[in-house]
């Protein structure tokens, strides 16, 4: 059985396990009672998230070090990624806003930087497909995607900096911050089982971009001769 | 079970963005595939 397909399996199994942990196993949150289970899908996808962009930052850094199309490749594939987890994060944010807050959205530092997160790496994207030239297209979005990282850190700490509608940390939140033993056990379970979901489209992702490559090597080829 | 509905709709939706994503790099990794064995049949043709 190849690597690829053990680690679909495992990303399957965990994130079921995960979904199953997170309606059976944790808690009733005592004041939202069953919408605050979205918690641990929405904070889960964040936390694999902002990793997937730390992964593209790492990449990206490398590519402009080295200049190995492989650094490249891991760019795109985790910033593709990430993006699809930043989707998920403001799609299921304001389906337990809206009961809880009775809006959906509101203009906050935290969801206005996630916003703006999401944003930066859809011009990420956008930038590589409006660059013929590869070389010249992995260093532009190289350098375009170092720059869209600075906005991570300013995610994370936007609710500790700032007094947001957004709720104040559970996780790693100060004094007065934390979760119940079974909901931090829960929510933990689901930050693995979300970072290897990311693992897994990651690599899938990787291996289309190096065809890519492959296939305009080739392409370069025929035209050659 | 109030916000049953919201609860439900957040999972469906959230998961079905990852499906959607993994479907688009299943399909376009089944393309491109088709395309270098393509390109790669072409080769010794042209030599």
């Amino acid at each position: 059985m190849s690597k690829r397909i053990i680690l679909a399996a495992v990303a399957i199994l965990l994130v079921i396990a995960a979904a199953y942990a997170s309606f059976f196993l944790a808690p009733e949150e005592r004041t939202m009672g069953l919408i605050q289970r979205i918690f641990y899908f929405h904070a889960a996808t964040a936390w694999a998230g902002e990793m997937t962009f730390f992964v593209c930052f790492l990449a990206n850094l490398l590519y402009v070090w080295k200049r190995q199309p492989k650094y490249d490749w891991l760019g795109v594939s985790s910033a593709e990624v990430g993006l699809a987890c930043i989707t998920v994060v403001l799609i299921t944010g304001p389906i337990w806003a809206h009961p809880v807050w009775g809006i959906w959205w509101t203009w906050d530092a935290r969801l206005t930087s996630t916003f703006v997160l999401w944003l930066l790496y859809v011009s990420y994207l956008l930038l590589r497909t409006l660059i013929e030239e590869p070389e010249r297209r992995a260093l532009l979005s190289a350098l375009f995607g170092i720059f869209a990282f600075l906005d991570v850190p300013l995610v994370f700490f936007s609710i500790r900096w700032w007094r947001t509608q957004h709720p104040q940390p559970v996780i790693m939140g100060g004094s007065g911050s934390g979760l119940d033993p079974t909901m931090s056990k829960v929510f933990f379970f689901s930050v693995l089982a979300m970072h290897v979901l990311a693992a897994f489209l990651i690599v899938e992702r990787y291996v289309l971009e190096k065809m890519n490559s492959e296939l305009d090597f080739l392409a370069r080829e025929v035209e050659a001769q | 079970m109030k916000n049953l509905d919201s609860v439900f709709a957040a999972y469906l939706v959230g998961w079905g963005v990852f499906f959607v994503f993994y479907l688009t790099i299943a399909k376009r990794t089944s393309n491109l595939r088709a395309e270098l064995d393509r390109l790669k049949n072409s080769l010794p043709r042209a030599k």
